[in-house]
């Protein structure tokens, strides 16, 4: 499988994606405009609380071509972020008291100055979340001491895992995913990663492999914990439930597969207000690998930049991005359906 | 083509109680209920009703605990094994009344 991009496929045009979401009689779909939920809610404009984490998607080159992936990522994509830029993060994050910097892809751990970029938010006394997506720790030797890099700068790993079988893991994320996240999983066991007392802490992700939402998060980190455990003696602390969004590639096996239009109504069904309230973006702040400013990593990718005069981590200013209003989209029942969707798992 | 069976109607399953608001609610509270999280888990839950969706061959029902199994962390393989389970009861209820056809051709043979 390629990226979008590579394979020149019409959704690789964001206007295209954006176009679909917001023409839904285009696939025979009447669903009701999310800014107008949001005004039912009293959210409208929906504003940013107090910054608490900057994330930073590093590059969109992966390891990986998953099936959902929202970033189009893939060994194929080639932009980066640069150090250049990267400092600009670091300046930024220097003014301010935001606690957590995220870093995402793609795989992060693929751009050369990753690991100057962990030792330089350490060294300012932030915390470092990486979301790790497991089997770069096993894809090449310069990989392999990951785990031991990342504990030795207290990171806080996150990582994706679909499912506790191999079949619905590799269905989504690739034939032998599961194997190889699996090996990962141990490594990280093995520097202390999940274990009780370690202070290192790794999280999972599930994302579910299907047009369907995620269930009880509770419920999910009980069973995950059961059958890792068992079946592979491995350890992690938390299960993160993240509903999949209609963008990019998922928004691609949603139209192909015929499940767009039920997909979406499920979401609108499900559109919960305290969700809404507790969205991820009034906290956080979105930086692409170029240095662009945006309210989620969704928006970046639909290249739907902030709503300010501030666009770029260059302009960076904490008290104008924090007057600016969220910029929302369809997408965004997603992260509002059921219990919440964040990169932190479920909202309510 | 018209067909008995429309699956936009699993939607309008709420709609029953148009018609019996009292005993309708009393359903849907109970249902609620028995789905609840309990000495069985929600997962453990959906796979049971997966399994007697097909032994009662209620299509609607096949695809909300499908749906549901899935939602709840199910995999293939287990939701194929929770309708072994239906088919081997079915199967087996059958077959277990040939103990009756056994005892009444005996009875009714030299």
């Amino acid at each position: 499988m390629k990226s979008l991009q590579a394979r020149q496929a019409p959704l690789a045009d964001t206007a295209y994606q954006l176009t679909v979401l917001t023409q839904a009689e285009a696939v025979g779909a009447q669903l009701p405009a999310f800014a107008h939920r949001l005004r039912e809610s009293g959210l409208l404009p929906l504003q940013p609380t107090k910054l608490g984490v900057m994330q930073i998607n590093v590059g969109k080159m992966c390891n990986q071509v998953c099936k959902h992936c929202h970033v189009d990522a893939g060994p194929d994509r080639t932009e980066i972020m640069t150090r250049e830029t990267m400092q600009l993060c670091l300046q930024a994050l220097a003014q301010t008291d935001i606690p957590v910097v995220d870093l995402t892809g793609g795989a992060p751990e693929m751009n050369p100055d990753f690991r100057w970029l962990v030792e330089q938010i350490s060294a300012l006394g932030r915390q470092t979340i990486v979301r790790c997506n497991l089997t770069i720790i096993v894809a090449n030797p310069k990989y392999h001491d990951l785990p031991e890099f990342f504990a030795r700068h207290q990171v806080r790993v996150v990582s994706s895992l679909p499912h506790f079988s191999a079949g619905r893991t590799d269905a989504q994320r690739g034939d032998g995913v599961f194997g190889r996240s699996i090996r990962a999983l141990q490594l990280l066991n093995a520097a202390g990663y999940g274990v009780e007392g370690s202070g290192l802490t790794l999280d999972l992700v599930y994302n579910p492999a299907g047009a369907f939402m995620p269930g009880s998060q509770v419920g999910l980190e009980r069973e995950f914990k059961q059958r890792l455990g068992r079946e592979h003696g491995i350890v992690f602390n938390n299960l993160l439930t993240i509903t999949n969004l209609p963008v990019s590639r998922f928004l691609e096996y949603l139209l192909e597969s015929g499940n767009y239009e039920s997909y979406m109504q499920k979401l609108v069904a499900a559109y919960n207000p305290v969700a809404a309230a507790n969205v991820m973006c009034r906290s956080t702040l979105s930086i692409g690998w170029d240095g662009q400013l945006y309210d989620c990593d969704f928006n970046q990718m639909l290249e739907l930049p902030v709503a300010s005069s501030v666009r770029h981590i260059r302009d960076f200013h904490e008290a104008t991005l924090a007057g600016r209003a969220i910029v929302v989209n369809q997408h965004c029942y997603g992260c509002t359906a059921g219990a919440g969707s964040s990169c932190g798992g479920a909202t309510t | 083509m018209s067909t008995y069976y429309n699956p936009a109607d699993l939607a309008k399953f709420g709609n029953i109680t148009e018609w019996q608001s009292e005993m309708g609610n009393k359903f849907f509270a109970y249902y609620a209920e028995v789905f609840k999280e309990g000495a069985l888990t929600e997962r453990e839950k959906a796979l049971i009703a997966l399994a007697v969706a097909h032994a009662v061959q209620c299509p609607y029902c096949i695809d909300a605990y499908t749906t549901d199994s899935l939602q709840k962390g199910a995999d293939e393989a287990q939701m194929m094994e929770a309708v072994h389970v239906a088919a081997a009861i079915k199967g087996g209820a059958a077959l277990v009344h040939g103990v009756q056809m056994m005892n009444k051709a005996k009875e009714l043979s030299m």
